[in-house]
């Protein structure tokens, strides 16, 4: 498998580590209320097809990003840096 | 106090030439890391300009000359190498001159020695002169950059030295046996 880096391009999966979905850049708000919080927290969607996770440059530039994928199909859709998806 | 000994980090373990390879330390007289703050990026790069006459590199690229070179290590951060750095206002800089092993990998063999122990692209169309990157060689974190034609710096930990000599070797020795 091999992952588009935002900064350094394509390269091998191996240079990469793996967080899981992208739901650490969706916080709720402190106040936002048990049910958001348990979700947050504990509740994690299994898609059979396109999903977004976060995966740590750590062999490389050190940049975590944000990857668009495929389940199914393993297709690697596209890459984006987490700091820009946070801001 | 008496004058204490230096030693390099690969000291005892280098040149070799193996094959179509030659392996060499390089030992610059500094390595510091420039971080320039936010919104500081061109005035730090002019800084390093008019002070080691080389740019602040973009990602993936090194500038300079071989005693006086500049390479990208990371978002937002380079290593220069060579010589030691006045203070640059507006940037975070750290003295790392005892913190890297350098050595140079050159010669018609040095792509295919490389190509067995790092995972990316070393082909002339993607990986040209004045690259650099952040990869891994084996399991180890380096800076990789192409100097030349057929000259390759590498850069890892210095406590990792004699592992970064033992692969290339192992590797360099590979590549002689095929011929």
């Amino acid at each position: 498998m091999r992952i588009t880096c935002p900064i350094c391009g394509e390269r091998d999966s191996r240079e990469f580590s793996y967080r899981g979905a992208d739901v650490a850049l969706h916080r709720p708000d402190p106040e936002a209320g048990e049910a958001a919080w348990d979700d947050y927290v504990h509740l994690r969607d299994n898609p059979a097809g396109e999903t977004r996770d976060m995966w740590y440059h750590e062999g490389g530039c050190g940049a975590w990003i944000v990857v668009t994928r495929n389940t199914v199909t393993h297709e690697v859709i596209g890459s984006e840096l987490a700091a820009e998806v946070a801001r | 106090m008496g004058d204490l000994i230096a030693k390099s980090a690969c000291d005892g373990l280098l040149p070799l030439e193996i094959g179509g390879a030659t392996l060499t330390e390089i030992v610059f007289d500094a390595i510091t890391s420039v971080a320039p703050w936010r919104g500081h990026e061109q005035a730090v790069s002019d800084a390093l300009k008019s002070q080691m006459g080389a740019a602040f590199p973009a990602p993936n690229r090194s500038t300079g000359k071989a005693k006086s070179r500049a390479v990208w290590s990371g978002r937002g951060q380079a290593l220069v190498l060579g010589p030691p750095l006045e203070p640059i206002a507006g940037a975070a800089m750290t003295d790392q001159t005892d913190a890297w092993a350098c050595v140079a990998l050159e010669g018609p063999a040095a792509r295919d020695v490389l190509a067995r122990l790092v995972p990316i692209d070393l082909r002339d169309g993607s990986f040209k002169r004045g690259h650099a990157a952040r990869t891994q060689l084996m399991h180890m974190s380096i800076v990789l950059m192409r100097t030349g034609a057929d000259r390759y710096g590498i850069m890892a930990l210095r406590s990792m030295a004699g592992t970064l000599v033992h692969d290339l070797e192992t590797a360099m020795e590979a590549v002689a046996a095929r011929g």
